[in-house]
């Protein structure tokens, strides 16, 4: 039997039953069958591998093969409850037009970000001056596919920017549960590998 | 054609000609009516007490209605054999299957070969000017006779999509799912292009006779093959052109003069001298207008979005292949845009393939496992078992 990722796990748990879900980069739709399943959500993927479609379609999932940073503005406002944009944001280019394209077409927002503000990250750099390497990034520099790295305090202010409300906070390590926290809190800026946020229109 | 398919097996298949009254008439965008239609259909499967089941499958511009049973003129099995049978994505054990030669073609629709029963002539040129619109409409003539009201899906590719979307317009409550394969939501300038050399090469044939071929007793095949060469190639990719036949010869060297030295040549001359036998002239003429004609976005104040603003309950596939230049990906885009932009529910994958136009019709096992998914989950929503 395959574990079910943590962030997963905790995206379920604030989805609302028999809501509208859209999943921006929803992969071989894993997510969108559990939210299927468990939430009986309106689910609909947008992914941008072929590999990845193709598993959708046999799911029988309603999926569009398109990009993240190019095809979000296509939907009308409001065609959504949620968002989903898991572990994405990151390699988005425009991560800031992003965001706010995503309360636009939903009423909330999940998002997930590796948090560069981990001690891990900090030590990496601190002590061995070399670009971190940790199970929330694990590919090396030249490999990477992360080209907008933030810590949770970036996050926030940028969300404080959009007027964006961060309505939940949980922290996300790998293999553990998933650990409710306030953002604000500095230490959960050394603490949090992954944090996990449910935004709303400010 | 795909060298060596295994051999299905025949599937049982009903079909005829539905004729319509002369006080049952098709109404024309070109704004006359026309009567009497008569519609010729298979069917495959069984229609389910609840009528539910029923599936329309649209086909392209020189298809016909024989879509998994033997074609009566050149005896070759179903254009889509590859996706209609027991334990294809298409299985008439489960869904009614129906499949119409559209209004304006050759297999017994009305088109320009029928006779005009007011004149006991052949209609030629006299036949109506129809669009994607008209055949549409008289499809929908046609299951409402079958005493069909909603229909589980209509499915269709390349021509065959266009109706698609058109069925999605004009009656978005009679139908439960949509899926459009290879097509596009307008015919572009390079479309109506390649159609005009076609029509030219037609016309241009002294057998053509002014569209009068039939009372003079003959008919304008080198025209005819001309155009289906010219088509041939856009249903092609560069890719699959080149593997095929490469600079390969039929022979040991060249001829030096104007036989058919290379394969390519050899298989397009094919290609065209086969088609004449079971294609009529004028035929082509009115189905290439039709589609050049084609833009659906045009009858809703040129927003492609609001043709589908009546679909939101319609659940939508739109497939492409990645080196369809003749209708190619970007098109499949802007139509899943516009049904995104009408808060429709839509699904959409580009199909990697480098076999062109015509991976419709060939094995590629990408577009089985996503037409099944699409089509499986959609029957498990509408209750078929």
């Amino acid at each position: 039997m395959t574990r079910v990722r943590e962030d997963f796990r905790e995206i379920i748990r604030l989805v609302a039953p028999g809501s509208r879900v859209l999943d921006v980069g929803c992969g071989e739709g894993e997510l969108l069958e559990m939210l299927t399943r468990e939430k009986h959500i309106d689910g609909q993927g947008l992914e941008i591998s072929s590999q990845g479609v193709s598993a959708c379609l046999a799911r029988g999932l309603a999926v569009v093969q398109g990009d993240g940073d190019r095809d979000l503005d296509h939907f009308p406002s409001g065609a959504f409850d949620y968002a989903i944009l898991s572990r994405t944001l990151q390699q988005m280019r425009d991560p800031r037009r992003v965001l706010s394209e995503l309360l636009r077409i939903a009423d909330k927002a999940v998002v997930s970000v590796p948090n560069f503000g981990h001690w891990r990250v900090r030590w990496a750099l601190l002590a061995r001056g070399r670009m971190p390497e940790t199970a929330a990034l694990p590919d090396p520099w030249w490999a990477t596919a992360n080209i907008h790295l933030c810590t949770l305090h970036d996050f926030m202010a940028l969300c404080d920017d959009l007027d964006i409300r961060i309505e939940a906070c949980a922290a996300l390590s790998e293999g553990q549960a998933a650990r409710h926290i306030n953002p604000k809190h500095a230490l959960e800026n050394w603490r949090a590998e992954t944090a996990l946020f449910l935004l709303s229109r400010g | 054609m795909p060298k060596s398919l295994p051999a299905l097996p025949e599937i049982e298949t009903r079909g005829g000609i539905w004729r319509f009254p002369a006080d049952k008439p098709l109404r024309l965008d070109a704004g006359a009516e026309f009567a009497p239609l008569e519609m010729a259909y298979q069917t495959y499967g069984v229609l389910n007490d609840a009528r539910s089941n029923a599936v329309l499958v649209c086909h392209a511009l020189t298809g016909d209605q024989h879509l998994a049973s033997t074609h009566p003129v050149t005896g070759k099995p179903g254009w889509w054999n590859r996706v209609v049978g027991p334990g294809l994505p298409l299985d008439p054990d489960r869904y009614f299957i129906i499949c119409a030669n559209v209004m304006g073609g050759c297999m017994g629709s009305s088109g320009p070969a029928s006779i005009n029963p007011d004149t006991g002539e052949v209609y030629g040129l006299s036949f109506p000017m129809i669009t994607i619109g008209d055949m549409v409409r008289a499809q929908a003539m046609l299951i409402e006779a079958l005493g069909i009201e909603t229909l589980f899906a209509v499915v269709g590719a390349s021509m065959g999509g266009m109706q698609v979307l058109q069925w999605a317009a004009d009656f978005p409550e009679r139908i439960f799912s949509a899926v459009c394969i290879g097509a596009a939501p307008r015919h572009s300038a390079q479309n109506i292009a390649f159609h005009e050399v076609g029509r030219q090469a037609i016309m241009a044939d002294p057998d053509w006779r002014g569209g009068a071929y039939v009372k003079a007793g003959v008919r304008p095949e080198k025209g005819l093959a001309v155009a289906r060469m010219a088509a041939h190639i856009t249903y092609l990719s560069e890719t699959a052109l080149q593997r095929k036949f490469g600079r390969e010869l039929q022979s040991d060297g060249l001829s030096w003069g104007f036989n058919a030295d290379f394969q390519v040549e050899s298989y397009l001359r094919h290609q065209g001298a086969s088609f004449v036998d079971r294609f009529d002239a004028n035929s082509y003429l009115y189905i290439t207008r039709a589609l050049d004609y084609f833009d659906l976005a045009s009858e809703h104040e040129g927003i492609l979005a609001k043709a589908f603003q009546r679909a939101r309950d319609v659940r939508f596939c739109v497939l492409s292949f990645s080196s369809d230049w003749l209708y190619a990906t970007s098109e499949s885009r802007d139509i899943v845009r516009a049904l995104n932009a009408a808060g429709c529910r839509a699904s959409f994958a580009e199909i990697q393939t480098d076999k062109g136009h015509d991976a419709i019709f060939l094995d590629e096992p990408a577009l089985d496992s996503a037409l099944r998914g699409f089509l499986a989950s959609a029957a498990e929503k509408r209750g078929l078992k």
